[in-house]
């Protein structure tokens, strides 16, 4: 099962019995015994570097309870699933019952009169099916982080810089930028939701609220976006599902064939449009294309040949082949199981305007201003750390479930300068968002807001005090883990941003061209 | 008059100035690739070319981890022949090297960036979209 390889397998072991749903409260590190005096050699994408076995009173949260985007995890992090599972259980009951009934009644019978290697290769290919169907789901298939605060900041300010982008009329253009890839002209859209341009073949999906690295499309069959890191498993899934229905298929036919020369029940149908689905992906692989890419038309409108193109494309069906199945299996980005760094301001919820400014050191000064007196804690640190937070000021109160506007997405004019931020600095009880992640989003169509929840120890508040920088030992373990509170880490906090989201890239179901009609046994 | 700061002194004096983002260079495909254009605000601090020295041979690192190879390929081979199964009990190859730019990155902090005043953060931790290098801000009496 794919999960990314996000845990080492030490800690599997460690954490094996605790398949805690959702809100976990294990403390659970045995695995984690990093002597804070030692240099630490953490290893990426499991755990995270500078944060020590927590041997603290309060509860650490592990990084997925605070993930911003809709998904589902289970098994402390392990397995993630979108929150919208669509029928996922229903393709798997669909697969179980019909290769039960195919080794119920028809194996027997084959067995006696043809061979017995019938079971054997239905076994085979259904464990495949099954295998392949559950690691696409359970794996995340390539979720970008959204950016932290800092990162938000700093490109608003790139932005916003004359000369970087276009026009100054009242609507700016939408933000995009554009690069060069293979004497290509590549657009590159700015997520409003993950505050990010989006790498090249990057797309926001709405219905996950994530963008996903070579986003193919949302399935929801499987119950989880198709992306760059599930989609060689997606691909065996069809592939694999492909042959065991057309086996299914063929034996049934000669199992009737055989046994009453009589009426067939055909189910053509599910065979041929799942041996459909396998064909196109089969043609999307050997010309490196993503489902969106297709359907978009991205590269086939440009030149006459899709070949030429494609920037992506290695112009060999062969490599293209090899890049996209056999590829390097890209690691997970969103760190599921690592450990929320510790917030630094224990203060109340409050809500604090920013004014518009494209200054960076009025926004620094004000804000930290403000929270230094709302923190009431001491500030050993006179320098403000800069934070340009542009936008006039408009106060947004997160309000859940409001409306994402359909048209939105990069194309919409966020407004050059224009988003507001509300700051909230919040108390760390606050900070423990529900696992689904959004019910504090407050989203506007139109206007230039953004909405931050914000939490206080990412860099704005210059006061570390609840944290202190620790004094002893010498070596850059103890810097890092100094540095961690004002290192925010990338999902901790949790920007509370637009449900921006490019509707043509992201809700993109195969479905409706290819309909898998497991449905018709 | 030194300008040198021990990791210590950062610890005790440690002033977040500001942070500079390294955004990812994109002309090449979708590779991980770092831009190498040096920031303006590091230039008081650091020497260009140490700068450029410490993104190109991260580059160097991620082009080795997402390299195309014989290796790569079998890996993906034999992944798909046991129903990627295998990438429960296996270390990928680029896991491995991501380990070996975490130590990198480590090794370059402390000899190089921690005594002038920065710190690198592991893309990793920021999703491989940018290299965030923390300026500190020089507080020690020279």
């Amino acid at each position: 099962m794919g999960r990314g390889k996000d845990a080492q397998p030490s800690s599997d072991k460690d954490n094996g019995g605790a398949l805690a749903r959702g809100h976990s409260t294990m403390k659970n590190c045995e695995y984690q015994q990093i002597d804070p005096q030692a240099l630490p050699t953490p290893t990426p994408t499991p755990t995270p570097p500078s944060q020590p076995c927590p041997e603290k009173t309060k509860k650490q949260q592990r990084k997925w309870e605070v993930f911003p985007g809709k998904n589902r995890f289970y098994c402390d992090g392990r397995i993630i699933v979108s929150r919208q599972s669509g029928v996922l259980p229903l393709t798997l009951g669909l697969i179980l019952v019909t290769s039960g009934l195919f080794f119920i009644f028809d194996c027997p019978f084959l067995v006696k009169h043809l061979t017995s290697g019938i079971p054997v290769i239905g076994g085979v290919l259904f464990v495949f099916v099954v295998i392949s169907l559950l690691q696409t789901s359970f794996t995340d298939p390539g979720i970008l982080p959204r950016a932290t605060p800092e990162e938000a900041a700093d490109i608003e300010k790139q932005i916003d810089n004359p000369g970087a982008s276009s026009s100054s009329t009242y609507r700016p253009p939408p933000r995009t930028k554009e690069i060069v890839i293979n004497q290509q002209v590549v657009k590159l859209k700015y997520c409003f939701t993950c505050k990010i341009f989006r790498p090249p073949r990057t797309s926001h999906c709405s219905l996950c609220d994530n963008c996903v690295e070579r986003f193919d499309h949302h399935c929801p069959w499987v119950g989880n976006c198709v992306g760059k890191r599930n989609y060689r498993f997606f691909y065996c899934f069809i592939v694999s599902l492909s042959f065991l229905t057309a086996f299914i298929f063929g034996c049934v036919t000669t199992h009737l064939a055989l046994r009453s020369r009589g009426k067939l029940v055909v189910c053509f149908f599910s065979v041929w449009s799942i041996l459909g689905l396998s064909g196109f992906h089969t043609y999307l692989v050997a010309s490196n294309l993503t489902t969106n890419e297709d359907i978009k038309g991205s590269w086939s409108g440009k030149s006459g040949s899709e070949d030429t193109g494609n920037p992506y494309s290695y112009h060999n069906i062969f490599k293209n082949c090899c890049v996209v199945l056999c590829g390097p299996m890209p690691p997970s980005l969103i760190d599921r199981r690592g450990y929320v760094p510790e917030d630094s301001l224990p203060s109340a919820t409050v809500e604090i305007q920013l004014p518009a400014a494209k200054n960076d050191i009025n926004v620094t000064a004000e804000t930290s201003k403000v929270l230094l007196e709302l923190a009431s804690a001491p500030a050993p640190l006179a320098a403000p750390v800069p934070v340009s937070v542009p936008g006039p000021a408009s106060k947004l109160p997160p309000a859940p479930g409001l409306p994402v506007d359909p048209a939105q997405g990069s194309t919409s004019a966020g407004g050059g300068g224009g988003s507001s931020s509300v700051l909230n600095v919040s108390s760390p009880a606050d900070k423990r968002r529900p696992r689904h992640g959004s019910s504090k989003r407050a989203t506007s169509s139109h206007s230039h807001k953004h909405v931050h929840t914000h939490k206080p120890a990412n860099g704005t508040a210059s006061s570390p005090a609840p944290s202190p920088v620790p004094a002893l030992a010498p070596d850059l373990s103890t810097l890092q883990q100094a540095a961690a509170p004002f290192l925010s880490s990338s999902s901790s906090s949790t920007p509370v941003g637009l449900k921006r989201s490019s509707s043509s890239s992201g809700s993109h179901r195969r479905e409706r061209r290819d309909p898998k009609l497991t449905s018709q046994h | 008059m030194a300008e040198t700061h021990s990791l210590q002194d950062l610890r005790q004096q440690a002033a977040i100035a500001s942070k500079v983002f390294i955004q990812r260079d994109y002309t090449s495909g979708t590779i991980c690739k770092f831009q190498t254009k040096f920031p303006s605000e590091l230039e008081t601090r650091i020497d260009k070319q140490q700068f450029e020295e410490t993104i190109q041979t991260l580059n160097n690192l991620y082009a080795e981890a997402e390299k195309l190879g014989g290796k790569s390929y079998l890996e993906g081979c034999l992944a798909c022949l046991t129903a990627y199964t295998i990438f429960l009990c296996m270390e990928t190859h680029y896991e491995k090297v991501l380990k070996k730019i975490t130590k990198y990155i480590q090794e370059q902090n402390e000899k190089v960036y921690a005594p002038l005043g920065l710190l690198l953060t592991d893309p990793i931790e920021r999703g491989l979209r940018v290299v965030e290098i923390t300026i500190y801000e020089d507080r020690s009496s020279r």
